[in-house]
């Protein structure tokens, strides 16, 4: 990444009010790291919105449609058994099952999708620069390469834009 | 940002950021205390007793339980249903509630959905001694095999095969995302390297970015989409157990809906009292207040009255349908051998649950301790009464014969407190017991720091 830039915010309305004016300057923000999700911090960002639903519904429909399948193949091909007479397809009694494998597709597809997508997972390590990120502190990490301020600029565009405690470091990731 | 007049805080105190997650993580960091090793000791020796009673029935045969040719289904079953509705709170109060933006949820959800996932293992318990070959549980689930067999989809036990697993692995999946965010809290105010290692591995190296936490957003709301209707279908198909049969006192469509709220009902009540005595134990009692305590007796008012309309709509269609095993079914419930257990049901679920409407005992938290006792002796009776009732005077007055446990059975239902509360204890210790990240996010909106003076006059909190 090279050089960064950060400073802190301790409240999150401030937060926001700095993103919106760095994002008014036109200077790139690498990240924004907070102890909690602050809304509207995605639209001051401007991040589009997450493909996650999409996933689900994908994963939803797989699940839904292979148990479904798969319960009807069993019952009309795979050993076909007579129930006092019934018929063989009886869909309505599929149903219970269809709805749960359709459920646990989407939900663990969903889950799966956010911990690769966020390259989160058991052992990441987290590149954590300061360790009350996770306590009450909000973060706005700038990096030098993707603008074309110097660091000192950068600095003193986060200090105009109200943050305290603002450092500079050498990133190695 | 828009700030009620009329609701009282959420969060009591002048607590700022840092102070809830210290508050949150005191019980994490601090030395556990005697009273925590009494419990830990007590509930897993129950539970140690437990499974070696599991482990005599299943080597000595099902004739060690009380159950018979008549009544089949003894307390193995009412236990089971009895614990999975125990487990309909927690996801019901973070999904439901999340989808419903009720933000006092977020400081008992996750206390809650640890609840469901421990009584829906105390549940999954029953069915697979009753399997009675324990090593071949797997046999229920349908895999390829040499017999080229595969297991019945139309039958009701199926499908709660399905449902209950289905919950299980959803509502810890549920649980965990949820929990990543906070292991991330505590991993960076752990000194100890080891602990910060272990807890950096459980929290997935989180590191709180903004499109982490937008994802993380819209997964929760996407995920309680759909554990909201998973937890309605899975007491649904439970009650589909009984309600799909042909017998007078279990053949009734009322059951869906009944069952559902039956075990929402149940789960609060075991929301309320195990957070509580956990409120005092882990001074949380700023967290949950007795607003929060107020919100969950309004939950279990309507509940409750939905189970006594449904106990009441029963007995008035098995007298309505005219058919005579049915009338004497419910006869029999109401003045037969268990007219004892009907009564104990009717008194602590249908009559105790009303008291709620004076707002004096809804905000009573003694009052609101002893009464969810009531109410979880009230529904395991309902579903012993649901159970061996219909059970135990069938067609053939020749085979009619009672129920009795034997200390073997009494001793499985002790053993599964034991697991449950084995688990509960070491939960405490080692996660947050409140979403630090989720009250947090509600802080600005709804805690007494940010919303300054009391708008509405509060007593001070009785304890």
């Amino acid at each position: 990444m090279g050089a960064i830039v950060y400073g802190h915010f301790t409240d999150e309305l401030d937060l926001l009010n700095a993103v919106k004016e760095l994002k008014n300057k036109k200077i790139h923000i690498a990240d924004v790291r907070t102890p909690f999700p602050v809304h509207g911090l995605d639209t001051a960002l401007k991040y589009p919105r997450s493909h996650l639903p999409k996933i689900a519904f994908a994963a939803g429909l797989i699940g839904g449609s292979l148990g479904l399948l798969f319960q009807i193949w069993v019952f009309t091909k795979g050993w076909p058994l007579n129930f006092g007479g019934k018929p063989y397809l009886s869909i309505p009694s599929f149903i219970p099952v269809t709805f749960e494998l359709t459920v646990l597709f989407a939900a663990f597809a969903m889950g799966i999708a956010f911990l690769l997508r966020s390259n989160l997972g058991p052992g990441k390590i987290p590149n954590i620069l300061d360790d009350d990120v996770t306590n009450d502190h909000f973060q706005v990490i700038l990096a030098a390469k993707n603008n074309n301020l110097s660091e000192i600029e950068l600095a003193e565009a986060l200090e105009a834009a109200g943050a305290i405690d603002v450092k500079q470091v050498n990133a190695t990731t | 940002m828009h700030v009620s007049p009329v609701r009282e805080p959420l969060i009591n105190g002048e607590k700022s950021y840092s102070d809830i997650t210290n508050d949150v993580m005191a019980p994490i960091k601090a030395k556990p205390g005697k009273l925590w090793f009494a419990g830990l000791t007590i509930s897993s020796i129950l539970m140690l007793v437990g499974f070696a009673m599991i482990g005599y029935t299943i080597w000595f045969g099902i004739g060690t339980w009380g159950v018979n040719r008549t009544i089949g289904w003894g307390w193995s079953i009412t236990n089971f249903v009895w614990w999975v509705g125990i487990g309909h709170a927690g996801t019901f109060i973070s999904a439901i509630l999340l989808l419903f933006r009720q933000k006092w949820r977020t400081s008992i959800n996750r206390a809650a959905e640890a609840m469901t996932i421990f009584a829906v293992m105390c549940a999954g318990l029953f069915p697979l001694i009753h399997m009675g070959r324990l090593p071949l549980g797997f046999f229920i689930f349908p895999y390829p095999n040499t017999r080229e067999l595969w297991v019945n989809f139309n039958s009701p036990l199926l499908w709660d095969v399905f449902a209950i697993s289905t919950y299980l692995l959803v509502s810890l999946l549920f649980w965990y995302m949820g929990l990543i965010p906070d292991l991330g809290t505590i991993r960076d105010r752990m000194k100890t390297l080891w602990k910060k290692k272990v807890y950096n591995f459980l929290s997935f190296g989180w590191q709180g970015s903004a499109r982490h936490w937008q994802r993380h957003e819209s997964m929760s709301l996407i995920l309680a989409g759909l554990a909201a209707p998973l937890v309605l279908s899975v007491h649904t198909i439970v009650s589909f157990d009984f309600a799909t049969s042909v017998i007078p006192g279990w053949h009734t469509t009322i059951f869906p809906p009944y069952f559902v709220s039956g075990a929402v009902f149940s789960g609060f009540a075991m929301v309320l009292t195990l957070m509580i005595v956990t409120r005092r134990a882990l001074n949380l009692q700023q967290y949950i207040t007795v607003g929060h305590v107020e919100s969950m007796n309004k939950v279990i008012i309507a509940t409750g009255s939905i189970v006594g309309i449904a106990y009441i709509t029963e007995l008035f269609m098995a007298w309505y349908s005219g058919v005579e095993y049915e009338r004497y079914a419910f006869m029999n419930r109401a003045l037969g051998p268990y007219a004892w257990a009907y009564w104990i049901m009717m008194t602590c679920n249908v009559i105790s649950p009303q008291l709620l409407w004076i707002k004096k005992l809804r905000r009573n938290l003694t009052f609101t301790f002893i009464l969810s006792i009531f109410i979880n002796i009230g529904m395991w009776f309902e579903r012993f009464v649901i159970v061996v009732t219909s059970l135990h005077r069938d067609y053939l007055p020749s085979s009619w014969s009672m129920y009795k446990p034997t200390f073997v059975e009494v001793a499985i239902y002790l053993g599964t407190f034991g697991l449950f509360f084995t688990l509960f204890f070491i939960f405490i210790r080692v996660f947050p017991v409140i979403a630090i990240a989720e009250v947090k996010s509600v802080a600005r909106s709804s805690a007494r720091k940010f919303l300054g003076k009391p708008t509405q006059k509060q007593k001070p909190e009785k304890q």
